[in-house]
């Protein structure tokens, strides 16, 4: 018998459900990025260390390039382009804005949906809580400082209108 | 989480208030489409039935290729095709080779022709429909190699029985050659002592941008034209190294850049990659994809400079003012010199570092050893150079009993003698370098380092205090490069702005740039709304560089911290001609008398003396571009469209003396680290650090104070768990993010900022470049670290890179790492 390369999927995807017929050994951030054009969610390493391609499933928050997408059949996924609405951008971006939290912007997307989870789960994260909320996101630009004050300042509501 | 980041208030040296936008950190035009996920990476471009590459990569550091056989790969459903090195040879010329014999002779192409000279080195191209075919496909390309001895040691490549790399250059050397200023024999026999270091060691690592390097490369056959939509960020010399290597003109390539994820230098050489992949664009009549993985950004793109620093001699007054210093120096610019020899003189831009040191003597050699090519990386060769400096001053106080912090004073340069003239000819235009240090130390409380040191030791702990005082050097002389090859016809440097008023008023502004984070967009907004009398808002700022439209010079791009210097300058130039020409065409509209008597504001042209009498920009622009008819002769050459080149005044450097000005300005970067070592394990943590930066006139603090964060966070990651170690294979160990440790949130310290202002002569804004850094969170934690080891024996740091074993190495064996150090009487 041949082996089965390929499955159906059917996954919501941003309040949007999609059925695809993916290749088994397809990454979901490649279906992410390649079948459904949703390249908010980056790819910074081959080894689920760096945290670029983080997205929420299920309610938790994944490193996307360690999932096969054969295996969200059936699940509810948020990525980056969900989080702002009606045309206004989410407290969490708007306090990274407002806190130069992000310089050349790649590690950001992964980095505000695990700040996202953290805040879905703890409203008023300590400090602490908000870098081991994040230890997973790699981001070589800023050393950090600014997204923990940004994560921090967004958990409190103190964001620019 | 106010206690993360304290930043003191009171700028120093600070010229009157500024008006206007710039000098406020005003909200980042950039942001809204990144914390969206509406960038544009590179990645992110598609094309219809672009084809994706994978390269076949050496698993040897050094072979000779004795057959390649891509027959089985070629024939899988879906694989578009291949490239060899013999195609490549056959197809294109070696890029071009900046040094002089033997280093020129090397033959360098985009995959390996015949040899292969590192491990990770790309030797062919498979291209097929998916990304997992390409890679699946890759296997099956058979290559056949005879492998040969690697050569691993800088030092060692240059001795006689070494093997050779390049046969055609028949030597290891690229490039050699020695630096006398001053008078050193005489600074000997003033010198009291003259303290002597066998070894210094300065390690290899990379700043691992996150986004990894990569284009969509399409070819026109209509036009013979390449379109790479890319990252590379300094496409200016970009395609230099490219077009003829290609055997075209440069107006066959066309780069285009939007969104880089990080760049550190680390972008600089792609042209290996990009010329494998106009090849297969065209010989494949199809777009194609390729994007580095992470694993081949580490093993396979570039390095920092690893340097070796030997026989090292500093003479000294018994009051402790140093006299200069003599070194044989020697980097390693792995298996090809892709932007070296460069890194042989770069280091000169800073020769004293921040020390009144006017005797030099360097004898440096740069050789090519089979590891990964290197080249700039943040801090690029200054900060090889001023890790130099600072372990000198610290084992020299070590050894003489000298104060570090009183050590540092008595030898700094003093903000009273700037502009100050380095024993090479460099200009050092501003700063206060004590000020500087004295703002770092009270940041991390030194008045109470005693009591600290007590209270570290009541738990078990050992409590160091650490100075890392830099430079960075900023808008290169590219005529430097003469004084490395008198031949090379390089000199000065540029940089482009364009500003239009449009049809409907709108301000357009191009950029010859590539920002990978640096905020050009908002920057060069503040300085345009500024001069025309209107907000950032009205601005719009092209993301990203295209080629194509003219918009750059030859050395375009965004790289060795000038954005703030020459980017800037060319937006005021093209900004003020425009200002100019609205006012022209305004005062004839308007029958004002003249150019003078009008005002820009708020969007209008007005006459001063008259509110009544404005118009509106959106009538300007319209006038000009769609309703022009009537206007008279004199207004034939207004456009409302302005380029301007800017040029910094620079000489051709001294190729005799290896004497002249190499950068334009230089900012400050002081830092303060306290450390605490555990005394049984080595584990240390850095419990206090300051950043003091000075970088003239700061026309967006926010952006500023978040460049002086990362370039820590890289120096801290470089000074504890980045390196590149090669076993003796020649295979490099950590070749992952998992393998090579960057800081994760939880490994960053506290940092704790605090800046002075000292405004550059040499620029119009009074603004200087500041991006990269010195490295200076290395040199601090190395100080620190010998600091606090003090008690256990007094060993002396005198490698870059000191993990925790490393520092239980010095804790067992205190002797081994003093053995290469003596103090002696002067001659």
């Amino acid at each position: 018998m041949e082996p089965v390369t390929s499955k159906r999927v059917a996954v919501t995807v941003n309040g949007a459900l999609h059925e695809r017929d993916v290749e088994a050994r397809r990454l979901l951030v490649h279906f992410l990025r390649d079948e459904l054009d949703l390249t908010g969610t980056h790819v910074g390493c081959d080894t689920g260390n760096c945290g670029a391609c983080t997205v929420i499933v299920d309610a938790k928050a994944v490193k996307s390039c360690m999932l096969l997408a054969v295996q969200v059949d059936g699940a509810t996924i948020e990525t980056i382009e969900s989080l702002a609405s009606d045309g206004g951008l989410h407290p969490l971006q708007q306090a990274f804005s407002d806190h130069h939290a992000l310089q050349c912007g790649y590690c950001t997307p992964g980095m505000l949906m695990s700040a996202k989870h953290l805040l879905d789960h703890n409203a008023e994260p300590t400090e602490n809580e908000i870098r081991r909320a994040i230890q997973g996101n790699i981001c070589r630009c800023t050393g950090y400082v600014n997204i923990v004050e940004a994560i921090a300042a967004a958990a409190k509501g103190e964001v620019s209108a | 989480m106010s206690e993360t980041t304290a930043t003191t208030a009171a700028p120093e040296q600070v010229e009157a208030p500024q008006k206007g936008f710039a000098g406020q950190s005003i909200p980042r035009k950039e942001d809204k489409r990144l914390v969206q996920g509406e960038g544009v990476f590179f990645d992110d471009v598609k094309r219809h039935g672009m084809g994706y590459v994978h390269f076949v990569r050496s698993p040897y550091a050094h072979a000779g290729i004795v057959s390649i056989d891509v027959s089985a790969a070629e024939a899988v459903e879906g694989v578009y095709g291949t490239l060899i090195g013999e195609e490549v040879a056959a197809q294109t010329d070696p890029f071009f080779e900046m040094s002089t014999p033997p280093g020129n002779e090397i033959r360098d192409y985009a995959l390996a022709v015949g040899k292969v000279r590192f491990a990770g080195e790309p030797v062919a191209a498979v291209v097929a429909e998916t990304r997992e075919l390409a890679r699946d496909a890759a296997e099956l390309v058979e290559v056949e190699y005879e492998p040969l001895e690697p050569v691993l040691d800088a030092v060692a490549a240059v001795e006689p029985d070494a093997a050779v790399l390049h046969d055609e250059a028949g030597s290891n050397v690229v490039w050699s050659g020695t630096f006398d200023w001053g008078d050193y024999d005489q600074a000997l026999a003033e010198a009291d002592r003259v303290v002597k270091i066998d070894r210094l060691y300065f390690h290899r690592f990379s700043s691992t941008p996150l986004e990894c390097a990569g284009a969509l490369v399409e070819y026109d056959r209509g036009t013979a034209q390449w379109t790479l939509h890319c990252n590379h960020q300094m496409p200016g010399i970009g395609i230099v190294w490219m077009a003829p290597a290609l055997r075209v003109g440069s107006d066959k390539l066309r780069i285009v850049t939007q969104d880089i994820g990080g760049g550190f230098g680390n972008k600089i050489t792609l042209h290996p990659y990009f010329v494998a992949l106009c090849l297969l664009a065209r010989k494949l009549n199809r777009p194609v994809q390729w994007t580095e993985w992470r694993t081949d950004q580490h093993t396979a793109n570039t390095h920092g400079n690893e340097r070796t620093f030997l026989d090292v001699e500093v003479p000294v007054k018994a009051d402790g003012t140093m006299l200069g210093y003599k070194v044989r120096a020697f980097d390693d610019a792995g298996a090809f010199p892709r932007y070296e020899p460069l890194g042989c003189i770069i280091w000169a831009q800073v020769t004293p570092g921040c020390y009144r040191w006017r005797h030099v003597r360097v004898d440096f050699t740069q050789a090519c050893t089979n590891k990964s090519p290197t080249a700039p990386n943040r801090g690029y060769s200054r900060m090889q150079q001023l890790w130099f400096t600072e372990r000198v001053i610290d084992l020299v106080a070590s050894e003489l009993g000298l104060d570090p912090v009183e050590v540092r004073k008595r030898n700094y340069i003093r903000s009273d003698e700037m502009p100050y003239e380095t024993p090479n000819g460099c200009v050092y235009d501003s700063g206060d370098y004590a000020r500087c240090l004295d703002i770092a130390l009270d940041l991390v409380g030194y008045e109470r380092l005693e009591e600290r040191r007590r209270d570290a030791e009541s738990r078990g702990k050992l409590l160091g205090l650490g100075i890392g005082s830099t430079l960075d050097s900023g808008t290169n002389n590219f005529g430097q490069s003469q004084l490395l090859n008198p031949e090379l016809q390089f000199s000065g440097n540029n940089e482009v702005a364009s500003v239009r008023l449009d049809i409907f008023g709108e301000i357009v502004v191009t950029l010859g740039t590539t920002p990978q984070g640096q905020s050009h967009e908002t920057v060069a907004a503040q300085v345009v709304a500024d001069l025309l009398g209107v907000t950032p808002d009205d601005v719009h700022v092209r993301a990203g560089h295209d080629s194509y439209w003219n918009s750059h010079a030859g050395f375009s791009g965004t790289y060795a911290s000038q954005f703030a210097v020459t980017g800037l300058e060319a937006v005021k130039g093209a900004t003020l001609a425009l200002a100019d020409q609205i006012r022209r065409l305004a005062a004839v509209i308007l029958g004002a008398e003249g150019p003078d008597s009008i005002e820009l504001a708020e969007g209008f042209a007005k006459v001063r003396d008259n509110p009544e009498a404005a118009l509106p920009f959106m009538a300007c622009g319209a006038i000009i571009n769609v309703n022009n008819a009537g206007l008279p002769p004199e207004l034939d050459d207004v456009t409302l469209n302005c380029r301007y080149v800017y040029r910094p005044p620079f000489q051709v450097p001294d190729t005799e003396r290896k004497f002249g000005n190499l950068t334009l300005t230089y900012a400050t970067q002081i830092h303060a680290c306290v450390v605490e070592v555990d005394r049984e394990t080595g584990v240390y943590e850095i419990v206090d650090y300051a950043a003091v930066d000075d970088c003239g006139t700061r026309i967006h603090p926010q952006i500023v104070e978040g460049q002086v964060h990362g370039a820590t966070a890289h120096a801290l990651g470089a000074a504890t768990f980045e390196t590149f170690p090669y076993d003796e294979n020649g295979m490099l160990q950590t070749s992952n993010f998992y393998d090579y440790h960057v800081p994760h949130a939880l490994d960053m310290p506290p940092l704790k900022t605090g800046y002075i202002e000292s405004p550059s002569p040499f620029s119009s804004l009074g603004t200087k470049g500041m991006g990269e850094g010195g490295g200076a969170g290395i040199h601090a934690v190395c100080a620190a670290l010998q600091d606090a080891l003090r008690p256990l024996g007094n060993p002396l740091v005198t490698e870059s890179h000191n993990p925790y074993h490393r520092v239980w190495e010095l804790m067992r064996d205190p002797e081994a790492s003093r053995a290469g150090v003596e103090v002696g009487a002067a001659r």
